[in-house]
Order: structure tokens, then sequence, then C-alpha cells
């Protein structure tokens, strides 16, 4: 079975955000960028099924400028057999990018594809859905485990009161959450043989696909700020504060 | 133009998310029609139809649509869409899971979690974590849109007199099923609508010290909350877990009682009113957002805080 694994470039977790002075967007200029921790754990959950003896081929893919080609190396590092870069001029919006997956799932013509369930620069959780709705393929979306069977795939989701199992025909769309796995970190031998894996591009326009935008930014800002708190020496003060001055109690 | 909202429910009651995306379609303005689709959901209707400012009704009652499946569940509301400018879903984890559907069957974008209208094309929407906000206008012939609930006020369940009209379109399902679901049970109110939430994170050390908040939480008629730290340590269960990938809350009084307060974290309730902060390092990030802290042993305050109230 193959398995098509989706990545996505982004700011590291760990970066707290500016927003440029003129509101245009935020600031990414020399900013440390990762890989999406949500497409990590797909990847980890892919490479998982491939050393289980369930998959046979792992193909991760990745959309935007050449630069979106060092997570793909990364994705390579932690186990993945090889890479596909669709090159396109900036980051496409999720439509653009659940087309561009369709022509490559086609292509590929994958049994599983594995996305993280969210991105955590743009915050949508669209892509995974939207690719299920243009392929016709079921999804299992915010996955905590996923257990494949013959010809179908149980999926135990995060819902907001607990969990669900759906249970899907293969070809499926998983979308990973947090509690999935725990993704290994690429050791320096694997870092070095991800540099020899094979690492294909093609781009949006060999696949027919338009990445024109239907939904306009028109200006970032920073959140409102909270005004500074002040600290209490003890459980009564705090009390009190709260019934008589934020009057919450 | 008009508008179609995607009620969300349990077959038997509406979920007070749906109210508060009411609110955000009356912001958008035109005649608001609401699709109540599940399995035995008549009540849900019939609720939905004293909602204010609801001009229809429209109930697909069938046993398809019971789970709420995105698979057909979205082809039905991308169905009915043609005939509307807008479609909201609050975006809980089933708004979120059919939605994306729904737009790219129509090929259109989605707009995410919205917290605000500017008109009925420009909306504003938090993004990395909630560190920025953007405004996007879209120019989609159809807008599909998921509401973040705690940012809008509940319009009022009572005074409306909608018709139900019931949608016959029944989409059959062969590429998925319901297997099973694992509910947690809790008394306290729901995390998402509690007037009051106090979270522990780490700090707490273990599940079993969780009862020392649920203590408070009585008292206090309050919801209660976790990071993921807490999750992931196993303290408790993951639908307690407030953040950028849990529930987005945004209560009158958050207390957070051993939680550092990552970006992550903060992200899921810096819009609460008013922000307490119990923690025993004084260089937690959380203090920064927090209106009132407290530096302090939570073993301490804890107790103490249950005596106090």
């Amino acid at each position: 079975m193959k398995i098509l694994v989706a990545v996505k470039r982004v700011i590291d977790y760990n970066v707290k955000v500016r927003v440029k002075a003129d509101q245009s967007d935020v600031d990414l200029a020399n900013v440390k960028m990762a890989l999406n921790p949500f497409c990590e754990i797909a990847v980890e959950e892919a490479v998982r099924l491939k050393e289980k003896g369930i998959a046979d081929e792992v193909v991760v893919v990745s959309i935007g400028p050449k630069a979106v080609q060092e997570q793909l190396r990364t994705a390579l590092a932690l186990g993945a057999d090889r890479a596909i870069q669709v090159e396109t001029d900036d980051m496409p919006d999720s439509l653009a990018v659940a087309k561009i997956l369709k022509g490559v799932v086609e292509k590929e013509e994958p049994q599983l594809v594995i996305l993280g369930k969210q991105a955590i620069d743009s915050d949508n959780n669209q892509t995974g859905q939207m690719l299920g709705a243009l392929t016709g393929m079921p999804q299992g979306t915010f996955a905590s485990k996923i257990d494949m069977a013959d010809g179908s795939v149980n999926v135990t989701r995060e819902v907001d009161g607990g969990l669900q199992t759906v249970k899907l025909q293969l070809p499926a769309i998983v979308t990973t959450d947090l509690r999935l796995n725990e993704p290994r970190y690429a050791s320096l031998p694997n870092i070095m043989k991800a540099k020899r894996k094979p690492l294909d591009v093609t781009t949006a326009d060999e696949l027919g696909v338009n990445v024109a935008r239907t939904v306009k930014l028109l200006k970032v800002e920073p959140p409102a700020e909270r005004s500074a708190g002040v600290k209490v020496a003890d459980v009564a003060e705090l009390v009190d504060k709260l019934k008589n001055e934020a009057k919450v109690l | 133009m008009s508008i179609l909202v995607i009620a969300e429910h349990d077959n038997k009651e509406l979920s007070p998310a749906t109210l508060k995306t009411l609110a955000a379609a009356q912001a958008i303005g035109g005649d608001i029609d609401v699709l109540v689709a599940g399995e035995g959901c008549q009540a849900v209707a019939e609720e939905v139809a004293k909602a204010e400012g609801v001009s229809k009704v429209r109930l697909a009652d069938n046993a398809v649509y019971g789970h709420f499946l995105a698979e057909n569940l979205g082809t039905l509301v991308a169905e009915l869409a043609k005939d509307y400018g807008h479609i909201l879903a609050p975006a809980t984890t089933t708004g979120k899971n059919f939605m994306p559907r729904v737009a790219a069957l129509l090929d259109v974008a989605q707009v995410s979690d919205i917290i605000a209208v500017e008109s009925a094309d420009t909306f504003k929407r938090p993004i990395y974590a909630g560190n920025a906000i953007a405004t996007v206008q879209s120019e989609d012939a159809i807008k599909v849109i998921t509401v973040r609930a705690t940012a809008f006020d509940a319009v009022a369940a009572e005074g409306g007199n909608a018709a139900i009209e019931a949608v016959d379109t029944v989409i059959d399902n062969d590429k998925s099923e319901f297997v099973g679901e694992e509910l947690a049970e809790s008394e306290r109110p729901d995390l998402t609508a509690a007037r009051v939430v106090i979270s522990g994170g780490r700090g707490m050390q273990n599940g079993e010290n969780f009862h020392l908040l649920e203590k408070v939480a009585d008292k206090l008629g309050a919801a209660v909350g976790a990071s993921r730290a807490a999750v992931d340590a196993g303290f408790v269960p993951n639908d307690m877990q407030v953040g950028q990938t849990g529930k987005i809350v945004a209560p009158e009084l958050y207390i957070a009682v051993g939680i550092s307060g990552a970006i992550q974290h903060l992200a899921g309730m810096k819009d609460s009113k008013v922000i307490v902060a119990i923690n025993k390092d004084e260089e937690a990030p959380i203090f920064q957002v927090a209106d009132y802290g407290l530096v302090a042993d939570l073993f301490d305050v804890l107790p103490e805080l249950e005596q106090a109230l």
C-alpha cells in the first residue's frame, strides 16, 4: 500500500509572531521556519505503518517555493521514501492546495492520504476535508488512533464531547490530531541519507490548477493587548478583588 | 441574499453554539434559514423555530444523517447552498469536519473561525494561534463560513415563530460509517459555554489532584479545563484541553492553576473577561495576561480558595 503525506512549511511554533508595521501581514523575514507540528505527526504515522509492514511506500508532498524542499528533506530523514515539490510562487490557499493534491493523488493513486488537522499559521483546518470532497474519498479528521483493516480503516476521532470511531472505505483521508503519536527525531545518518532520496519537482500549471485566491487579506493587526494585571498577596485578597473589583463572583 | 445556518445538535437538544452563530448571521444581514439535519430531530427543529430572527427551519430528518458524517452531510448542505449567499456553521469539531467539504463542492474558499463581521463580505479571524487578527474579504459568490461561538452573544432562544419545512433529499453514504463513541460524562457545565472555567496544568502533578480543582469548580458552578501538558501526561481526557488545538473558551472568569501559559494555551483562553493565574513560578508567562496573579503553591491555595468561597 502506498501512503501520501502532505506537509507544510510554517513558522516554528515557538516563535512569537510580529505583525508588520504597515499591517499588510505578519513579518516572516529571518524567522525560523519548520515542519508544521501536525504534519510531523502525519509523517510519523505513515512511517510507523511502513515499519509494521502495512505500507510499502511513503511519498511526501509539499507545495510552495523552493524553500519547502527543506521540510521535504526533513520528512525524508524521518523515514519517507520519496518527495514531490509542487512549485508555486507563494503559499496558495486551502482550496488551491486541495486541488493540487487531487492532481497528485490521481497520479500516485495512494490508498491512504495523511495530512495534519491544521497548519499553525493560517489555523484554517480545511485542506484534508476539501481534498476529500474533490476526490470523493471519505475522511477521518482529528485522528487520535488509526487501525488498518482489509479494504478499510477505523479512525478514532477527537470530537468535542470525547472520542468517536468511524470506519472508512479505502482509499481514504486521515487528518492527524496531536495525540495520534509522538514524532521521532531525525538522526544524523538519516539526515545524510535523506539527501540522496529522490525529490521530484512539478508545478501547479503541470497539474492544471489555478492558484488564484478569492479571499483577499485586507489587513493584519496585533490582537488587543490586555492591560497589565496586579499580583495579590493571598487567597483572601484574591477573593476580595474578584468580588468587589472585578465583580465576577 | 439569504443566509443558511447549519444547526449543531445531538438529535435531542440544540447546542448553544447555534444561537451564537445566529448572532453572526444577523450581523451579516438578510433572511436566515436554519438547516436541522439528523435523525429523530423534530424537537431540535421546534427549538430552533422559536429562536430570534429565524425565517424558516429546514428539517432533513433521516437515519443517513444521524451521526453527522461529513461525507453525506457535506453533500446535502452543498446542494441546498445554491439558493443562499452565505452558509454558516459553528466552528465546533462537527462544523470543522463537514464545512470545508461543502466549500470544495461549491468550488469556493472557506473563511474559518470568524470572530467579527465587518460587512457581508468582510470578516475578522485570528491567525497564528491568535497572535494576529486578519481582516479578510471574500469574493466568492457563496460564502462558506465557520463561526467562533465565544466571539458572539447568543440570540434569544424564545420569541420566534418560524415555519418548519421538510427537506426530503436523501444522500446515501457508502464510504464511511459510524462505529461507536465514548463521550466524557460530566455533571458540570459545558466547557465552551461556562461562565467560569478553572483549568489545571502540569503543576497539578497527577490526575487525582484534579479533585482539588473540582471542589473549587463546584463552589463556583465552573467547568474544569486543562492545558495540553496535563492532557498529554494523562491526568485528564483530551476533551478538557483548552488551547489552539483544543477548545476555545471566553468565560467571564478563567482561573489558570499550575499552567505556565504557552502561546498555544493562551490562544484558547485569552479572550476571557477576567483571568486569574495561580503559579509558584513568578516568571511564568501566564502572569503577563492575568488580571490577578497569585504566586504561591497551588496545593496550599486551592483548599484555601474552596474555604473562602
